[in-house]
């Protein structure tokens, strides 16, 4: 049998290490992925702060590909053609080459499964002027975007030594971006920084956030037993901006970057623009360009991709009101409801909705995050689905022995305060379910005692092992296995 | 000279609990992080553990 993995981030690497852990030899698995490079995203905040340079955050693939037996390939996915072609009836994926002894050269790869990891496309173009490309905000999304980030960030840190007053403002570039939470670490992380050079003072920093309420990180907040009260994340949160002397401005969606200025509209229909010297912000995620073709070539792609072109899977789309949304709504298995051999994992499948209640302004802008699907999950959905795929291959069964459902599924958020052994801070921030179960749990939605919102350095050496751990997983480093995702 | 905290009631961002110099403390206290370090690992792998089937 051919398994074929698009994608070679968190869910796709493990998607792949598990499967070839689990299949014999004589099936192969294939890695589609258009960087040599995989990249262990959470530290890329402390390469856009200068704590870490590119190549403590990335590896090598095909090292570690070769070694496990992986065919690895450095290419884009193009089209997915599930049904063959006039020629061929089983499935194939066609490529584009992007390492540069191949470099615009196609290929046909058959699989008899296919996992979509191809993670998000940073859709900077969904806000005008918005990004590195326009040289006006800086990104942390990628090592190569986290490293530019911190040359800007340099020169702002230049300025304030020589007492120019310099104003930072970091959040979500569009009215429905998610990843709340990295830009959040990426805040205060400068914050930090700036403090740890008696440049505070000179810097105005402000948090411009899609959030109804600070602290909402795209699960609709979350609520933590803290000092006889049962407090919600939003006082977790601007606590912690206070501290840090950071403003905020809330229910912002931006809606246009110019060099120095960002305007953006709020919920209450009210038009605003901000000024800046330096910003990352967070760009609107959505699927890659993959077109899906029936056998005559004619585009099929709705049967396969939802209209961002996130991956449809196992979950129920019908849409209906906030209400009445549950965790069953959630995908369990991940399978493509149109073809039984295809999956998507991480940020890839599409949700069913927002876990955030939707808003909108009065002028009808929708202004609330997206569901967040980065880490944790990412992993064991990851994994789930490999496990399913070697199941369904040894046994010859349709049954999915193992699911993952973010309704069912906790998550640790590790947000970094600040980088140092003796000194640094973290915030560790758990959850459980992800999705809010209010049925099992209908006064706060989640398990308050597996919630824990606390500060300390014991989280800045929880981000560092973790940082140190799942490098050592992903080159495959002895018992890499044991270790959890 | 001017206070810059006198209008600190009416300020939003001031409404959030603030820590006092022993919870700063706290935060970077050696003993008490070595075992927060370990009860927050107890508590992250629960999660893990209970999360997929």
């Amino acid at each position: 049998m051919d398994v074929l993995v698009l994608g070679a981030g968190v869910s796709g690497h493990t998607a792949a290490a598990f499967l070839r852990k689990k299949l014999g030899k004589e099936h192969n698995v294939t890695v589609v992925s258009p960087s040599l490079y995989y990249q262990w995203i959470p530290s890329n905040i402390w390469v856009g702060v200068g704590r870490m340079n590119i190549d403590q955050v990335r590896f090598k693939l095909d090292k570690v590909y070769r070694k496990w037996g992986i065919d690895f390939k450095q290419a884009k996915a193009l089209s997915i053609h599930p049904d063959g072609n006039n020629s061929v009836s089983q499935g194939f994926v066609t490529i584009e080459y992007t390492s540069a002894d191949r470099k615009g050269s196609t290929e046909e790869v058959s699989y008899d499964y296919l996992v979509n990891a191809t993670g998000p496309k940073l859709n900077f173009e969904k806000t005008p002027g918005l990004g590195p490309a326009n040289d006006t905000t800086v990104s942390v999304c990628s090592y190569d975007h986290a490293a530019h980030a911190w040359k800007e960030l340099q020169k702002v840190i230049e300025k304030l030594k020589k007492g120019i007053k310099q104003k930072i403002v970091v959040g979500t570039g569009h009215p429905m971006a998610t990843c709340q939470g990295a830009a959040f670490e990426y805040v205060l992380n400068i914050a930090f920084e700036l403090r740890k050079q008696n440049l505070s003072h000179l810097a105005e920093i402000t948090w411009l956030t899609n959030e109804y309420e600070v602290g909402d990180f795209g699960m609709g907040g979350a609520f933590i037993k803290r000092g006889g009260y049962v407090t919600s994340t939003k006082i977790f949160a601007e606590s912690i901006l206070s501290e840090n002397n950071i403003r905020w401005v809330k229910r912002a969606g931006v809606q246009k970057v110019e060099k120095g200025k960002i305007h953006y509209e709020t919920l209450d229909g009210e038009h605003h623009s901000i000024e800046y010297d330096f910003s990352m912000l967070i760009p609107a995620f959505s699927g890659h360009d993959i077109r899906a073709m029936d056998k005559q070539g004619k585009d099929i792609s709705s049967k396969l991709f939802a209209g961002n072109g996130l991956m449809l899977v196992d979950a129920k789309y019908k849409s209906k009101p906030f209400e009445e949304w549950s965790i069953e709504d959630w995908p369990t298995t991940y399978q493509s409801p149109g073809y039984d051999n295809i999956y998507a994992t991480g940020i890839a499948f599409a949700p069913p909705h927002s876990i955030s209640k939707p808003m909108k302004s009065k002028n009808g802008t929708d202004i609330y995050p997206s569901p967040p699907r980065t880490g944790m999950p990412s992993g064991v959905i990851g994994k789930v689905v490999a496990q399913n795929i070697a199941h369904r291959i040894k046994d010859g069964t349709n049954e999915h022995k193992h699911t993952a459902s973010m309704g069912r599924m906790g998550a640790a958020c590790i947000v970094s305060v600040g980088y140092g052994i003796r000194k640094g801070l973290g915030a560790t921030m758990t959850v459980s379910p992800i999705v809010q179960d209010w049925e099992k749990y209908p006064e706060w939605g989640r398990d308050l005692n597996a919630t824990v919102g606390e500060i300390g350095l014991a989280g800045h050496w929880i981000k560092l092992f973790l940082h140190y751990m799942f490098l050592h997983k992903a080159k495959g480093y002895p018992f890499w296995w044991l270790l959890p995702e | 000279m001017e206070n810059l905290h006198k209008d600190r009631g009416y300020k939003d961002e001031f409404y959030p609990p603030m820590p006092t110099r022993f919870t700063k403390r706290i935060r970077t206290n050696f003993l008490v992080q070595v075992y927060n370090f370990f009860r927050l690992n107890y508590k992250i792998m629960k999660i893990v553990i209970k999360g997929h089937s």
